[in-house]
């Protein structure tokens, strides 16, 4: 099993074992090079440890067990988790700062504790096996053991082509689950037994807000993303930055620039094509803060050339091709000789910066005066660099964002028509996998996850949670995050999801965080001295890549024709055949072809590349085309 | 000539936005939009293949779903363009 994940952790592996339990650890080693090795037990030997990512407060917590009479036989924060552990049990998560999966066997109360940071940047996965319990960081770990199946769950496929990702602890295994961001999860004889630890909550609108002057409420934001970036620079190795060229990453390497002993490296991803490319904002970044910078092309094919890996590494279909340029930006990393670097992820969740909370709040603005034939023109504005919006009528631009008489009290209102524009792409399911699914929906499930105290917040801090405990832990930290950067040995860190800085935002007034149609405002307000105007001022340029025209024309790849073959589509019985090959005609006539049609060309390939990765019958019914 | 363009139109749909798959019951009325069956993009997909397969020219101001947001309306309005060319 740990073989199976040696990419994660290059650097060593360790071996625990008795009776009654098992641990195997593959270590990258960031903080105590020479002593950290893992699985750690503690003095006693009764309590051991197998633990991924990094506690970033280890140091001030080291501190205060060290002043209660602790001693430390090890310069790591693993150390710190057994002894804070032992003091409090299960509690001592609510005092860690960091980005963490890990399994703690107590032999003394004969139970393994498994734990998962709030905002989900580490992953974990388990199953079941007769008598036994399995887990591990990656699904493929598991499927090392002997007795469990890889077979596509229909419901997280449904799930997929629906809201982009599965909704844990459902995965695209049927038999394999996904331990939920912040929860607490303890296997022992008589059961297993899971809670959460840590909730994102948002105020009561119209509840009185503690922040009310907004210079002030700058301030505090300045200093706890300071400090986050801080902690998150510490480490026994060079610490790197992400540099995309918005404003999240030029913010976080502009904090971190002068906390980078010998000077801070940073690393983008370029385009051939100018609808993608911000190299420009990149450069003068770069050139701004003095910084060692790094770039690595993604040219036409490319994309095409590391999909089949890409898949191997997110372990489920995809429906948006954005993870694979990442995949070479870590690979960039690693040759650079870094292993951890930082990324301005999570602050378009934790301060609206997506264009989906501003199209929530036109939509509302267009529903007080239906039929207004103005108002709509405002939705051209928020997607300039869609094509299709451009010559649009006042109308037409209504009714494709449900502007006119969608119920206003829906929960989903904010996301109804990325999803219902996402799960347009089950017209290609095939009649089997539509019987299957019959009577199920995966936007009902979605919404009855929602807690109770939903209703009371406001529309905007719902599309945040929305965001926030669903895209954010199951797309864009996991297949757009975690999974590619450790692909190469890397550990992404992310300030903006520190949780005392995902709190402090949370409890902002909305119109703090999207004033009018500019997102993020108090982060830029908070920040304006780091950034060269042409950045701090910068609209939202969503990170996208070419999907379907990746894959046809000069760039086609070899492996796309017999993935998406009559013969492969049919022998995998997921998709309808001849709709598909007249999906791959139309992309190949038209690159330039609509979400939806990218949408479903991408998701149908991932799955057939999944399906040939991880299964027998769609390695063969590849091979058979 | 209505029904003549009626099935073209019908047929360009399911070949186009659903791919051959004519289980699907679209009535005339359906709207195409609310049905998931056409975006923004797929919109202008099929102005080209009004103008392609008609030989008139739709103007910014005619694309509206009150023109083409249904296989009637699509039909009704291919016609009255068809019926008077010379003041389209």
């Amino acid at each position: 099993m740990t073989a199976a994940i040696a990419h994660r952790g290059p650097d060593a592996q360790g071996f625990f074992a008795t009776e009654d339990a098992g641990l195997g650890h593959a270590r990258l080693s960031i903080v105590g090079l020479g002593d950290g090795q893992q699985p750690m037990s503690d003095a006693s030997g009764e309590l051991t440890i197998a633990f991924n990512g990094e506690i970033f407060n280890y140091v001030e917590l080291r501190e205060e067990l060290q002043a209660r009479g602790r001693r430390f036989r090890t310069a790591s924060d693993t150390e710190v988790i057994l002894h804070l552990y032992d003091e409090m049990g299960e509690d001592c998560l609510s005092l860690l700062n960091g980005d963490f999966a890990f399994a703690i066997w107590d032999a003394r109360r004969r139970r393994m504790v498994l734990a998962r940071d709030r905002m989900g940047v580490r992953p974990m996965f388990y199953t079941r096996q007769g008598e036994r319990f399995y887990f591990a960081s990656e699904v493929k770990a598991l499927l090392q053991v002997p007795g469990v199946s890889a077979e596509i769950d229909p419901v997280a496929l449904d799930q997929i082509f629906t809201l982009w990702a599965p909704i844990a602890p459902r995965t695209a295994f049927r038999d394999i689950c996904e331990l939920e961001p912040a929860q607490l999860m303890i296997v022992q004889e008589s059961g297993v037994s899971t809670r959460p630890y840590w909730q994102l909550d948002y105020p009561d609108q119209g509840a009185p807000s503690r922040h009310r002057c907004e210079r002030e409420a700058a301030e505090e934001l300045r200093a706890l993303l300071t400090e986050a970036t801080r902690i998150r620079m510490r480490a026994d190795v060079p610490v790197g930055s992400y540099l995309s060229g918005g404003l999240d990453s030029s913010i976080t390497s502009a904090l971190a620039v002068g906390m980078a002993p010998g000077g801070l490296r940073t690393f983008s991803v370029t385009f051939d094509s100018a609808e993608h490319d911000e190299s420009e904002f990149q450069l003068e970044m770069a050139r701004a803060l003095g910084t060692q910078h790094s770039a690595v092309a993604c040219r036409e094919g490319d994309i095409a050339a590391v999909f089949p890996e890409v898949i191997r590494f997110t372990e489920r279909p995809i429906i948006r091709t954005a993870p694979a340029p990442l995949f070479k930006l870590s690979g960039l990393v690693r040759e650079a000789g870094l292993k951890v670097v930082l990324t301005g992820e999570g602050a378009d969740e934790v301060f609206a910066g997506y264009d989906i909370f501003k199209e929530n709040r036109v939509r509302r603005f267009c529903a007080r005066q239906p039929g207004s034939r103005i108002r709509p023109h405002l939705f051209r504005k928020l997607y300039p660099y869609l094509p299709g919006l451009r010559q649009q009528s006042a109308e037409y631009l209504a009714s494709f964002f449900g502007a006119n008489g969608h119920p206003l009290g829906d929960p989903l209102y904010s996301h109804r028509p990325r999803l219902d524009g996402t799960a347009a792409t089950k017209l290609f399911f095939s009649g089997d996998l539509r019987a299957s699914l019959a009577n199920y929906d995966a936007a009902d499930e979605m919404a009855s996850r929602l807690p109770e105290r939903f209703a009371r917040w406001h529309p905007l801090h719902q599309a945040q949670y929305l965001e926030a405990r669903f895209l954010l832990p199951g797309y864009i930290l996991s297949s757009q995050g975690d999974r590619m950067a450790m692909a190469h040995g890397i550990e992404g860190r992310f300030p903006f999801l520190d949780h005392k800085l995902v709190e402090f935002a949370a409890g902002l007034p909305p119109e703090m965080k999207l004033k009018g149609l500019v997102e993020k405002h108090i982060l830029r307000e908070a920040t304006k001295d780091l950034l060269p105007p042409s950045i701090g001022k910068r609209s939202k340029q969503p990170y996208r890549a070419p999907d379907s025209a990746s894959f046809v024309g000069a760039g086609a790849a070899d492996y796309v024709e017999a993935a998406l073959s009559e013969t492969a589509i049919a022998a995998n019985g997921l998709f309808n055949p001849k709709a598909v090959a007249k999906l791959h005609e139309k992309c190949r006539a038209r690159p330039a072809s609509g979400f939806r049609d990218n949408a479903a060309f991408v998701g149908i390939l991932s799955t057939q590349l999944w399906l040939e990765a991880f299964t027998d019958a769609g390695s063969q019914s590849s091979k058979a085309a | 000539m209505s029904d003549t363009i009626r099935d073209a139109v019908k047929a360009f749909v399911i070949e186009n936005f659903l791919f051959g798959d004519s289980s699907n019951p679209l009535a005339d009325t359906d709207s195409l939009i609310e049905n998931g069956i056409i975006d923004s993009t797929g919109v202008l997909e099929l102005v080209a293949f009004i103008e392609d397969r008609y030989g008139i020219t739709v103007a910014d101001a005619d694309i509206m779903p009150a023109n083409l947001d249904s296989l009637a309306r699509i039909t009704a309005f291919i016609a009255s363009k068809t019926a008077a060319p010379a003041s389209a």
